[in-house]
């Protein structure tokens, strides 16, 4: 067999757990081979042994059927093996061909011999379609563009095998369609890939192969033409997984929430949101769809009062809100599940339980007179953490040792404990696996069945098709069409959301 | 894991400082002394006879308060150089109104230890506003504010509270800290009781940070400000409040030499040294309330038992402070001390 890459048993420690434990991957060539995991399975690890930054304690890796020994990153580009990482590694300011040859410069008397450089490198993304200016700024270039240029660093530097990890995360379904494109014609020239993900559609639409790791053990892999998506992830999670979260058709009451105009700049005064319009009714839930940087996080900063509004208005019950300070809006009834959730809605290096009264800490039963009562404090985090099912050793461990899921159920603990009349939900399950997900939509769902407003923003389609009950595409700091989730698809979505002219029937609702 | 953590948090202190007196016996070796001679000295001078065990208080004192003071700043995520600065407008405050007001004893010496509190108070509020609201860099402010303070309190001292002399007149005893009992128990040494006011003082430090909601908020906005905005926290606020206390202990440093060890206040040709102790104190006690007592104590020991080593052993001044400054790099240095341990814990496994 002509396998470019062979993990064979492949197990890795770390003081305390085992991150992998006799892994197995064999890449054949001119594959695409899928890693399927959930968080934490330990996907990143095995990959990191590849490229040389661990060394296992058992197993062996062969490269083209010989036995080598990866010790560090240099020997793994040398052996032809690239990544393209899924937080990109580019200097902002310099261009396209300044950072491809960043760290192997082609010099002439002992100048960087740019010009030289900038062909070549024109020369590879001419033959692989990937359609990069060589000569344009990083800044100036989209985010579709930035992970191109990561592909053609890889392969400026002579990668046969390409390591694409969690490549899909931040672009628009139009961009992950040229990206598969983009694969198919590096297959198509001889390169082998392993994509690294947990999204099941991508690994059903473009591999070839699938390797299952469960908990840092192998599961075994499976040819992608004889299984199906549920049977891919009930191997992942080791339980049956409900994909289209069930509920109910929403019974909407009163207008609750309302924003009207609103103008928002950034913080270097640029405007961001340009005269949005926004309703939401009791017991709806609205889902912001739309591509990141179109206003998104600085509606949502407005809202919650972490941003001033240049003008317009946003009223809770006919209640204006614009421009309070964090904590008036919270008292007035808004919950708010932060977009980043290390920055805004945890301070890592507290407690869980300190976390849980973040906004309540000040009130009665958890201070008097100034004085915090650590008894009701915690009395009230293992409520929290029993209900939301936060796995945490204990109240009083830091949040920071916490996984991203739980991190994030314990904010929803916190926020949905106030049962706030509108809860704000910003990218409530980005980076989250499948069991984690699933949990959190149906508190959203529960929540909308209570009677409460819920207002989600999401870049991920498939959430905002799920879930919401009314669509709102966002684009350039407006609302530019709105929509019933059953009434469009994710090519109408993507295309409105990319700023193309709105079609009929998005048109007819969006003037309610 | 958290047991050995504990373990390692009081036993990296203790093994930096052991590798400090090591470093400083090998030097007192290659400079021709006898590290045995020098370290007797050293014991000797900080706790020989009831003196200077007394003596070594009074220098212990002020070195926890400052300490509490860089401490508590730093908890807040900001780091206050200032300690300096404030102790000398403290000390000036409590002796100035030590010798400006006739009262009983029972309002005169609160109001003295007020006033050095609203100095050194003031003199952090300065930098914590200038931070807070024109994200002016706290060290920079601080550094500048020490020196406006050492010279616009020796001028007050020359042209305001005398007329060109270089000390002022000693407080009146009904603002002084000074005990005809402590002295006499130890021999006439200058032990006063601001040690009860110091131990007192990081007893409050250690129940604002842990047990108010202050503390939560000081504490949460040092650790993440973005977070204790979303929370609703007001982060200007808890920057300027946080720079005030922190002013506030130090400015109490100062009444504790002015109206507790000299009773006076006089032109100094340069820094006290107190506030920029401090910092050393405060890392060395991990910013934790009993932890700044601990190192003020083992601060106050060496550099008053330093002080025998010359006379005693012969050791020049100059090599007692290399050893000192050895044994706080150590300190600093503990990482490299974690990391070797945890080498070991290793290999002995």
């Amino acid at each position: 067999m002509e396998y470019v890459i062979e993990m064979l048993n492949i197990r890795k420690e770390f003081p305390g757990i085992v991150a992998n434990d006799d892994i197995t991957v064999q890449l054949k060539k001119g594959e695409i081979h899928a890693l399927l995991g959930e968080n934490g399975a330990g996907k990143s690890t095995l990959m990191n042994v590849l490229f040389g930054l661990y060394q296992p304690e058992k197993g062996e890796i062969r490269v083209k059927g010989k036995k080598v020994s990866i010790t560090n990153p240099n020997i793994a580009n040398d052996l032809g093996i690239g990544m393209v990482h899924q937080h990109f590694m580019l200097v902002e300011p310099f261009t396209v061909t300044q950072n491809i040859i960043l760290g192997n410069e082609p010099t002439k008397k002992g100048k960087i011999d740019i010009k030289k450089a900038e062909k070549e490198v024109q020369e590879i993304s001419d033959k692989y379609g990937l359609k990069v200016d060589a000569s344009a700024k990083i800044s100036d270039i989209s985010v579709g563009m930035q992970q191109r240029v990561e592909i053609l660093k890889t392969l400026y530097r002579g990668a046969d095998v390409l390591i694409f990890d969690e490549p899909t995360a931040v672009l628009t379904p139009q961009e992950i369609h040229e990206l598969i494109e983009i694969m198919q014609s590096l297959i198509a020239e001889g390169k082998s890939i392993i994509l690294i993900t947990h999204k099941l559609k991508e690994i059903m639409q473009v591999c070839d192969r699938c390797t299952v790791i469960r908990k840092g053990k192998g599961i075994g892999t499976v040819d992608v033409a004889d299984t199906s998506v549920s049977k891919l992830a009930s191997l992942m999670v080791g339980r049956d997984v409900v994909f289209k979260t069930e509920k109910k058709p929403a019974e909407p009451k009163e207008t609750v929430f309302k924003i009207e105009n609103l103008v928002v700049k950034d913080s270097r005064k640029v405007s961001m949101v340009k005269g949005l319009d926004l309703e939401i009714r009791a017991g709806e839930i609205v889902g912001i769809a739309g591509v990141d940087g179109n206003g998104q996080s600085e509606l949502v900063e407005a809202i919650t009062g972490l941003r001033k509004s240049e003008s317009g208005s946003i009223t809770l019950k006919n209640k204006n809100i614009k421009n309070l300070s964090p904590r008036k809006v919270t008292e007035s009834g808004i919950g708010h599940i932060p977009q980043d959730r290390h920055k805004y809605g945890l301070v890592l290096d507290y407690p869980v339980g300190a976390n849980i009264v973040l906004q309540t800490y000040y009130k009665k039963p958890y201070s008097k007179a100034s004085i915090l009562d650590y008894k009701e404090i915690y009395k009230k985090a293992k409520e929290i953490i029993e209900e939301y099912d936060v796995r945490t050793p204990s109240e009083f461990t830091k949040a920071r040792a916490l996984s991203g899921g739980n991190q994030q159920k314990a904010i929803i603990g916190r926020e949905l404990d106030r049962s706030p009349e509108l809860l704000i939900a910003a990218q409530p399950t980005r980076g989250l696996d499948v069991g984690a997900i699933e949990f959190i939509h149906k508190r959203l769902i529960e929540e909308r069945d209570k009677g409460r407003a819920v207002l989600l923003v999401s870049f991920e389609l498939d959430e905002i098709l799920d879930v919401s009950d009314r669509i709102a595409v966002m684009f350039d700091g407006k609302i530019v069409s709105t929509m019933k989730p059953e009434e469009t698809n994710e090519h109408e979505l993507g295309l409105l959301m990319a700023g193309s002219k709105a079609s009929g029937a998005g048109e007819s609702h969006d003037k309610e | 894991m958290t047991k050995s953590n504990k373990l390692f948090t009081i036993l990296i202190p203790i093994i930096s400082v052991l590798l400090g007196l090591i470093a400083g016996a090998i030097i007192m070796l290659i400079s021709g002394y006898n590290p045995i001679l020098g370290y007797t000295a050293l014991w000797n001078g900080a706790f020989g006879d009831a003196f200077t065990m007394g003596e070594t208080v009074r220098r212990i004192t002020p070195l926890l308060l400052t300490g509490l003071a860089v401490a508590f700043a730093f908890r807040t995520g900001l780091f206050n150089i200032g300690a300096e600065g404030q102790v000398i407008v403290g000390w000036l405050a409590a002796v100035w109104v030590g010798l400006a007001i006739d009262a009983p004893m029972i309002i005169h010496l609160p109001l003295a230890i007020l006033a050095s509190l609203a100095a050194g108070a003031l003199w952090g509020f300065i930098p914590g506003l200038l931070k807070a609201k024109l994200g002016v860099h706290e060290v920079i402010v601080t550094i500048m504010m020490n020196y406006i303070a050492l010279y616009s309190v020796n001028e007050i001292i020359r042209n305001v509270l005398t007329e060109q002399e270089t000390t002022t007149d000693a407080i009146s005893p009904s603002a002084s800290l000074a005990s005809e009992w402590l002295q006499g128990l130890t021999y006439f040494s200058r032990m006063h009781y601001g040690i009860l006011i110091a131990l007192f003082a990081a007893v409050t430090m250690w129940f604002i940070i842990q047990r108010t909601t202050i503390g939560y908020e000081l504490k949460a906005v040092g650790f993440n400000q973005h977070a204790s905005k979303y929370a609703g926290m007001n982060v200007s606020k808890n920057i300027i409040l946080s720079m005030v206390i922190s002013g506030a202990f130090a400015g109490l440093a100062g009444a504790m030499e002015g109206l507790g060890t000299y009773g006076t206040i006089s032109i100094m040709s340069g820094f006290t040294n107190l506030g920029f102790d401090g910092i050393a104190v405060a890392l060395l006690g991990a910013n934790n309330a009993f932890g700044v007592i601990l190192a003020a104590i083992l601060f106050g020991v060496l550099k008053e038992g330093a002080g025998q080593m010359p006379t005693g052993a012969g050791v020049p001044t100059e090599l007692v402070d290399i050893i000192i400054a050895l044994i706080i790099f150590f300190v600093a240095s503990s990482y490299i001390i974690r990391w070797i341990l945890l080498r070991f814990k290793k290999e002995g496994k």
